[in-house]
């Protein structure tokens, strides 16, 4: 039974055992989870490893474990899992033992208490051994294990199985051949046992150790860290105390194991960043605490790199540092396009920045722009039409004698004068309007300006301008239709051409309706008017224009103050909607009303009805011959005795484009009826550079100055041929049939023409006036230039319309950008380059007018005007000739006498200085130059010179 | 569209000659010049700003041919150059080579090789500016004219059914 019980024992125990070994010894430490490799395969097994950059200090790694807590914890779970493994095996194999032993025990027992039995009977027989005594307390110790023995239940068992034949020798005998049997198993059994132990512990070895496994699966995972390491651009290291690699991989190595281990970073290589990453590390160190740092790495061993460094420090089991592990990344690369990147940005930022900046300025420069030109059209409105209004309150009406027709045509003149369109100007004042009305001139014009000038800027294309008619009291026209009004008016006029034009006209323009909301004051000073006994007439005024009129639903608050169609209008159109309403305002002060009537795309009209004190000693006052003629003159049309009566004005467009060049055409407009009235005499020329059409905006009252001066002398000059010329001219009127020319004048409508006309005389007679019928103009032109010649060539022998000018520069774009702004100034120039050419120039031409630049090659200017000074004075060229100046002396048959006495008039020279050259005025007189202009040459400076030079 | 891009390029226009005048390259001058540009001759600023571009290159050329001559500069001849230079820089408003012009002329009426060698740099250094800009400024005008003129029979069609 025991045996049984003890194999089986055993063979349980076989069991425990084999169950107690643990599956998985990752179970302790999960720091790598490595695959189990199957039997048959191992995916590391393709992979070659190249485990060389592995570079260990073991003995440091030894203290490390030692000393360090990772190494420690690490190893302890090491440990922990073989001594777990291995406490198992010793426990199963003490276990086992003890049982053993047991039995072994229990057999000696056995064996012993047969022995005992025997020296029982030896005893019987031989007596005792040893004397022992019963009192001897030894005895107790030495039978000790026998009592217990006995005691045993199956020792018990056995004695009752042998009692039955007991106490004789053939039972002793068996007892003891039993016993010797049982002695004989059990020994048999320990050696079963002893094998088996033995065998245990042979598999024991056999199994493959703990360690060796460990060491496996360390090893796989060190597999597997240099797979996936293999080919990173990283650096594994670890550092002692002294930060000494103790430790290090590198996938690149480019120094040996002797170089590295057991050596400092500064002492391994040297050059940028080394120092630095040292630093890093020993202040990590220091700190005790993990971190991280880029560096940048410029050395002799691998160029220029930059490596994310990742530094943590390492701690004994006291809590100590002793060393740093250390991780290094190559990220050479990204920080270049980290750093591009940056500079892109920053370089983003900055032009962002400017462009910002730049935006700020030019909406500054655009704003002040802005405002500017505000303040300029604000100033200009006020400035015209209405700089009385500004002092509104005190405004005080001005009654003074003046001529409509002259108002009329002076402020057309003004207008067309900085017309920058192709746009024909035109007035027509009917015969029954006064010549001389009393009132207040200088407002009534700038409310015509004001008008003027707005329906100029709202007509692109067709014509503008202004009737003048006298009407009946407005409490009674108000009655009437309007239409009606206008076609009996116009009916009124003396010339069908303009009645035909303002018919087509109504039918455009739905006419006003005189909504007299002052009538009562009206009537009232009407009244006052006839107690005075002054007779009063209420002239119509009409602007008209074929622009792009004014839509419905803005015409009630057009004359509001700052309002304009619409905000589209201003931006297109410019103004500030200020000049309407203080020309309403005006009109209303003055006793009348302005009104307005407009279809949208065709046109507007602005009518203003206003009354007037007759002056009744003006006609008496003035020449009566010139009344007759004048009378005469109002069926020609022409305004060319100071618009006294003709009626009738018209500007066409002769060039586009500047007011340079407008201003030219004004000029020449004033040229032309001089030249209509076949009159070339100086008092007319006079008039024109006296009166330009600039000074009449700002200067009106000087312009009725200038006007009635030059009215004086031309009247003087004029009446004898006047009187003959016009006769004839009517008679030509009269003859032709088609009235629609009468009266009109074109001014060089054709360019060619009005070239020529400055050139020669004769021509510009043929030509200046050019007429629709040709025939007709030619018949009246061929009578005219005769009468033209005879009266005039005694003033002047060969003297030309166009005052001839002389520019002497040797700068190419000097002479371009001169002769251009002359011939925007109305004047073409003659150009030569140097001093000779000038003094040659001046000896085979008359001009007018030099303008000479001073530095020249070849002869300067002031060399050149001290030549022709002398030839002035002295009448000879030998001086010029002297100065090496090939003269050619004109041959006295060409030469008349007049024409000499001419050119040795003394001819202005204008100097042309730029003010940073050394050219002084005092020198620029001293040889005999008369003025000078600073360069660059501006429109300003010349038309300043042009007027004060030019006859 | 069209008549935006009329706009849009009005408006470039305007904003690079603000900039010129900002910058000082050009002055009031300039304006002057833009003036004499009309219908009879629409290309007139550009015509003369070549004739100038022209005729400083050639003043250029002279100036540094005379300057290279190490032994003997002719500073007279320079001068005359300059003058010329200036003369026509002002004329069309080109401010900024006219300043450098006038100190080039001082440096040489002191016969100041180094200040005008200095000059002369900055003088061709302005002068390409000024060249650059205002080539910029043109090609922008021919683009606005070419945008404008593809407007008109558009504007016309509506009327001529």
């Amino acid at each position: 039974m025991g045996c049984e019980m003890e194999t089986d024992q055993t063979e349980d125990m076989d069991v425990v055992l084999s169950s107690m070994w643990p599956e998985d010894i990752n179970e302790a430490g999960r720091q790598f989870n490595v695959e189990r490799p199957g039997a048959d395969q191992d995916m590391l097994e393709e992979v070659t490893i190249n485990k060389e950059p592995n570079i260990v200090d073991f003995k440091r790694l030894m203290e490390l474990t030692n000393y360090s807590d990772k190494g420690n914890w690490q190893l302890a779970n090491l440990i922990k899992n073989w001594e777990y493994k291995q406490e198992n095996a010793v426990r199963l194999l003490r276990e086992e033992l003890d049982n053993l032993s047991k039995q072994q025990q229990e057999v000696e027992l056995k064996k012993l208490e047969i022995l005992e039995e025997h020296r029982f009977e030896q005893d019987g027989y031989g007596g005792d051994k040893r004397p022992i005594s019963i009192l001897d307390e030894n005895l107790k110790y030495l039978y000790q294990d026998a009592p217990r023995r006995r005691n045993d239940v199956v020792f018990e068992d056995e004695k009752v199985e042998i009692e039955a034949e007991f106490d004789s020798v053939v039972y002793w005998k068996q007892r003891a051949v039993h016993l010797e049997k049982l002695l004989e198993a059990s020994i048999k059994r320990e050696q079963v046992l002893i094998e088996k132990l033995q065998e245990s512990i042979e598999n024991l070895e056999r199994q493959s150790s703990p360690v060796e496994e460990l060491s496996q699966v360390l090893k796989r995972a060190d597999n597997f860290l240099h797979f996936v390491l293999q080919n990173a651009p990283v650096v594994i290291g670890h550092q002692d105390k002294e930060l000494r690699y103790r430790f290090i991989f590198n996938h690149f190595p480019s120094l040996g194991e002797q170089d590295i281990i057991g050596k400092t970073d500064v002492e391994i290589f040297s050059g940028a960043g080394v120092k630095e990453s040292q630093d890093f590390k020993r202040e990590v160190l220091e700190r005790g605490l993990p971190a991280k740092r880029e560096i940048t790495f410029e050395t002799e061993l691998f160029g220029s790199k930059t490596f994310l460094i990742y530094v943590e420090p390492v701690f004994s089991k006291a809590g100590e540092t002793i060393g740093v592990n250390y991780m290094g990344m190559e990220v050479t690369d990204q920080v270049r396009k980290r750093e591009k990147m940056a500079k892109l940005r920053e370089e983003m930022a900055v032009q962002k920045a400017k462009e910002t900046e730049l935006n700020k300025t030019i909406h500054i420069t655009e704003e002040s722009m802005r405002a500017k030109q505000m303040l300029a059209t604000m100033s200009h409105e006020i400035r015209s039409p209405l700089s009385g209004v500004v002092e509104s309150g005190v405004m005080k009406l001005e009654a003074t004698k003046f001529r409509p027709r002259e108002v009329v045509k002076h402020v057309l003149q003004t207008a067309a004068a900085s017309l920058q369109k192709l746009l024909t100007l035109e007035g027509n004042v009917a015969d029954d309007v006064p010549v001389e009305v009393i009132g207040d001139v200088l407002r009534i014009r700038q409310i015509l300006t004001n008008l003027v000038s707005n329906a100029i800027k709202f007509t692109h294309e067709g014509k503008v301008g202004i009737n003048l008619y006298v009407v009946q009291e407005p409490s009674t026209i108000a009655k009437q239709g309007s239409q009606k009004l206008d076609r009996d008016t116009t009916k009124e006029l003396p010339m069908s051409e303009s009645q035909d034009d303002q018919n087509g006209r109504d039918e455009n323009s739905t006419c006003e309706n005189h909504k007299l909301s002052n009538g009562a004051q009206v009537e009232e000073e009407k009244e006052t008017n006839r107690k005075t006994e002054e007779q009063v007439v209420w002239i119509r005024c009409d602007v008209y224009d074929t622009g792009i009129g004014i839509p419905e639903n803005a015409i009630p608050t057009l004359f509001k103050k700052y309002m304009q169609v619409g905000a589209d209008t201003a931006r297109k159109y410019g103004g500030t909607g200020l000049g309407l309403a203080i020309c309403k305002q005006l009109v209303e002060l003055m006793g009348g009303h302005l009104t307005v009537s407009s279809v949208e795309h065709h046109g507007s009209t602005f009518t203003f009805v206003l009354p007037y004190k007759v002056s009744s000693i003006s006609d008496s006052s003035d020449d009566p011959d010139e009344l007759s003629d004048s009378d005469h003159q109002d069926v020609l049309g022409d305004g060319n005795d100071d618009d006294l009566h003709s009626g009738v004005f018209v500007f066409q467009p002769r060039t586009l484009g500047t007011l340079f060049s407008s201003q030219s055409s004004t000029r020449i407009q004033k040229l032309t009826p001089n030249s209509y009235a076949f009159n070339k005499c100086n008092g007319l020329l006079l008039e024109d550079s006296l009166s330009p059409s600039s000074n009449i905006t700002y200067k009106e009252t000087r312009s009725d100055e200038d006007a009635n001066s030059a009215a004086g002398p031309m009247e003087t000059s004029y009446e004898l041929e006047i009187s003959d010329n016009l006769s004839s001219a009517e008679k030509h009127e009269k003859s032709v049939p088609n009235t629609d020319l009468v009266g009109r004048f074109h001014p060089y409508v054709h360019p060619s023409n009005s070239l020529r006309a400055k050139h020669n005389v004769d021509e510009n007679l043929e030509t200046c006036v050019t007429y629709q019928g040709q025939a007709q103009a030619q018949a009246r032109t061929d009578g005219i230039s005769s009468e033209c010649s005879s009266s005039n060539s005694p003033e002047i022998p060969k003297g030309d319309l166009k005052p001839k000018i002389l520019l002497v520069d040797d700068n190419k774009i000097n002479v371009m950008v001169t002769k251009s702004m002359m011939k925007q100034l109305g004047h073409n120039i003659d150009v030569v380059h140097n001093g000779a050419e000038a003094v040659r120039a001046v000896q085979s031409n008359n001009y007018h007018l030099v303008l000479m630049d001073v530095c020249m090659p070849v002869m300067d200017g002031l060399e050149a005007t001290r030549l022709i000074r002398s030839y002035e004075e002295t009448g000879s060229w030998d001086d010029a000739i002297k100065a090496g100046v090939d003269i050619q002396l004109p041959s006295p048959d060409s030469q008349s006498n007049s024409q000499l006495e001419k050119t040795r008039k003394r001819i202005p020279i204008i100097a042309m200085t730029a003010n940073a050259l050394s050219e002084s005025a005092d020198e620029c007189y001293a040889n005999g130059m008369d003025s000078f202009v600073s360069k660059p040459i501006t429109f300003q400076n010349m038309k300043q010179c042009l007027q004060q030079y030019l006859p | 569209m069209l008549g935006l891009s009329v706009d849009r390029l009005r408006a470039d226009m305007n904003r690079l000659l603000a900039l010129l005048f900002h910058q000082g390259v050009l002055d009031e001058q300039f304006l002057q010049l833009q003036q004499l540009q009309d219908e009879s001759s629409p290309n007139f600023v550009s015509e003369v700003v070549n004739i100038y571009f022209h005729e400083s290159e050639k003043l250029l050329r002279n100036l540094r041919g005379l300057l290279v001559d190490k032994e003997f500069s002719d500073y007279k001849k320079m001068g005359i150059h300059l003058n010329q230079f200036m003369g026509s820089s002002s004329s069309i408003g080109a401010q900024r080579v006219r300043n450098v012009c006038v100190a080039f002329r001082a440096a040489s009426e002191q016969n100041n090789r180094a200040g005008c060698l200095r000059a002369l740099e900055l003088l061709e250094y302005e002068y390409c500016y000024l060249k650059n800009k205002l080539h910029e400024l043109f090609q922008i005008e021919q683009q606005r004219i070419l945008a404008a003129g593809v407007r008109y029979p558009q504007q016309q069609q509506p009327n001529n059914p």
